[in-house]
């Protein structure tokens, strides 16, 4: 079953007209993230659309894919849980906001969905946003200085169906549109 | 910076406040400069050159004017003169870089900027983005034509949501301003710029796994030669520089590649932004001439060890510097000085520890940091990250053995130098410099048979710690 529609074979085609002639490979992670946006994570289906697109094989679109974290292989929650806990966030208490993220959302460790779709949990590398620590990003905007506290009530807040104020920007409403922005649309 | 704490954001609800007192940044009755230390950071108290409008208010673009009306050599030279050094990590000279770059080969040539921050600890980039994109975008649009290039490509942080869109709407305003286009400032110039997200890989900082990357492939380096210069990006000559590198870029050209080379130290010139985080008062982005010392940066600028506790160790450049100690904080934070002492300037990204902090586990985050990020190509680094984790882990977790410290040693050994890229490298430097001045605390670790610090392992009774243990699934090493 072909994941992208026909809008979004069009918009598919945008993406690769940003390249120049010849190298529309080059197209390949925002339209990874393009399929992504359309089912929550990158399925078998997507990643033959893709490989269909760029005229090669599902084999060398999945190498790409499984390079890369922020390409879900497996069903993801609503929203991505991701916390730092390299060095300059673990000194001050990232491994507490980490397990508390697990506690609030119930998602597993290992990076599963909880049992109500919600959430997956992600154990992150620096973000570079080590001034805040410890930092989290939900669906990939950042909450500066997460206390445990802090972490539980951005989880009930979301839980709540709302969008928790980042400390700056604006956040999108789940990871699916997060990885929309990521294509290079919708923003 | 240090004057006032910097909670607020351009883009947060808050909004910015000038800072009192600021000196503005291009003073043009100043025929010696900016008077202030500060140059890549000298608007951060000023929200207004957020946007195009603000920017081009406070002298924004006039220097890619006067870059327009000069020839791609004499541009060059301004750069070489200044003595700019890359602020990636590395330190090559910018100006070099950009003549390595051949000219008329009747190929495409391309200009790559690497936004794909970071280096654990480090968050300069970013906060340069965040707060004033087109200083960025102008020291982009300078290079471009300096090496003849009608394409700039700007590899970006996936994980940067925020930022990446910042910058697409800074790109967005300039494109309509006609600063790029098919008629650079009405000069008939094309410039082109192409922004390009990551998906979440380290590696991919690294300029040749950036190209692989930016190209659609695994983010994994290649061999050099050749050169991204002569064939980097799409098989063509090709000049990647860093954020901050091309932030300077603009006042260079402005102020002259003397006025610049007069800043800090004479092999390391200019200023620096030095990222602070880790245990200290006020962490945050600091830029200081080159060549000050660690004391004045602690203790004059991110207020000192948090709660008056005692400096244990602190990177001077993120993760893959090795690690210093309080008898260094008389060192001068410039490329020599720091080599001298025994590490490296890196991206200046300070991670500070205290006494309290222990330093087997905090070497073992860092390992397993690179294990993580360690792209597979390379045996010593692949197999030698994964390793060096489990070896850390082991003994953080209290069982840890003698001959486990020459075993990490030996490690260090058959990755150093050894693989394609300095990932590796990277990963040796916390293993090394931990063991050289801290090897009583991981002798601690294995003779008492748990961390000092947190009291956990077989050492004492604590069936907490075991389970821990099970959970990061050490049962399979602990043996």
């Amino acid at each position: 079953m072909a994941v992208l529609g026909a809008e979004d074979r069009a918009r598919a085609a945008e993406i690769m007209a940003r390249y120049p002639k010849g190298r529309e490979r080059a197209a390949i992670i925002p339209l990874l993230y393009l399929v992504q946006s359309v089912e929550g994570h990158v399925t078998r289906d997507g990643l033959r659309d893709v490989a269909e697109l760029l005229g090669t094989t599902t084999a060398e679109v999945e190498a790409v894919a499984s390079f890369y974290t922020m390409f879900r292989l497996r069903p993801t929650g609503t929203h991505l849980v991701n916390v730092c806990t390299n060095l300059s966030c673990a000194l001050v208490g990232a491994w507490d906001v980490f397990e508390a993220a697990h506690d609030a959302t119930g998602a597993p460790h290992g990076g599963d969905v909880s049992d109500d779709g919600m959430f997956t949990v992600h154990e992150e590398e620096c973000l570079a946003a080590c001034d805040a620590a410890p930092v989290v990003q939900v669906d990939f905007v950042n909450h500066d200085k997460v206390s445990p506290e802090r972490m539980r009530e951005i989880v009930e807040r979301l839980r709540n169906g709302e969008v928790p104020e980042p400390a700056r920007g604006i956040a999108p409403t789940d990871f699916k549109h997060a990885s929309r922005i990521l294509a290079g649309l919708e923003e | 910076m240090g004057e006032k704490p910097r909670n607020d954001r351009p883009g947060g609800r808050g909004g910015l406040q000038a800072s009192p007192g600021a000196a503005p940044r291009r003073d043009s009755s100043a025929s010696d400069g900016p008077p202030s230390n500060k140059i890549i950071t000298a608007n951060w108290g000023n929200d207004e050159v957020f946007s195009l409008d603000g920017y081009r208010a406070d002298g924004g673009y006039e220097a890619l004017r006067t870059a327009l009306d000069m020839t791609s050599a004499d541009l060059i030279d301004v750069v070489k003169a200044s003595g700019l050094r890359g602020r990636g990590g590395a330190g090559f000279p910018t100006g070099v870089k950009w003549s390595f770059v051949p000219q008329g080969t009747g190929k495409p040539t391309y200009a790559v900027a690497n936004f794909d921050e970071s280096e654990p600890g480090t968050f300069s980039n970013r906060e340069l983005i965040e707060r004033e994109p087109h200083q960025f975008l102008e020291g982009l649009a300078i290079a471009t034509y300096a090496i003849g290039s009608h394409d700039a490509y700007v590899y970006c942080r996936g994980e940067f949501l925020w930022p990446d869109m910042v910058l697409r709407q800074a790109i967005a305003e300039a494109y309509e301003a006609g600063i790029f286009g098919e008629s650079v400032l009405g000069t008939g110039y094309e410039i082109n710029v192409i922004q390009h997200r990551g998906a979440g890989a380290y590696i991919c900082g690294e300029e040749t796994a950036l190209l692989s990357s930016l190209e659609g492939y695994r983010g994994q380096p290649r061999l050099r030669p050749p050169f991204p210069a002569v064939e980097g990006l799409f098989g063509c000559p090709t000049l990647i520089n860093n954020v901050e590198t091309l932030c300077n870029v603009p006042h260079i050209v402005r102020n002259g590649g003397e006025w610049f080379a007069k800043i800090g130290p004479e092999k390391s010139p200019g200023t620096k932004i030095f990222s602070v985080s880790g245990k200290v008062e006020r962490p945050g982005n600091y830029e200081l001439p080159m060549g000050s010392a660690l004391r004045t940066l602690l203790e004059e600028h991110a207020g000192g060890v948090r709660d008056g506790k005692r400096l244990k160790a602190w990177t001077p450049g993120g993760s893959s510097t090795p690690m210093l100690t309080e008898e260094h904080l008389d060192v001068h934070l410039d490329f020599e000085s720091i080599a001298a002492a025994g590490s490296l300037l890196g991206t200046g990204a300070i991670i500070v520890m205290d006494e309290s902090d222990c330093i087997v586990e905090a070497t073992r985050r860092l390992i397993a940091f690179y294990a993580h990020e360690s792209c597979g190509k390379c045996t010593p680094c692949r197999e030698g990250t994964w390793w060096g984790a489990r070896v850390l882990e082991r003994i953080e977790a209290g069982y840890g053995r003698p001959e486990d410290l020459p075993l990490l040693e030996d490690l260090g050994q058959n990755m150093l130098f050894r693989a394609f890229c300095a990932l590796a490298d990277g990963a040796v430097s916390p293993i090394q410099s931990s063991l050289k001045h801290f090897r009583d605390e991981y002798e601690a670790h294995i003779a008492e048979r748990r961390c000092p610090f947190t009291g956990r392992g077989p050492g004492v009774v604590n069936e907490t710690a075991e389970a821990r243990a099970g959970d990061r699934g050490l049962t399979e090493v602990l043996g």
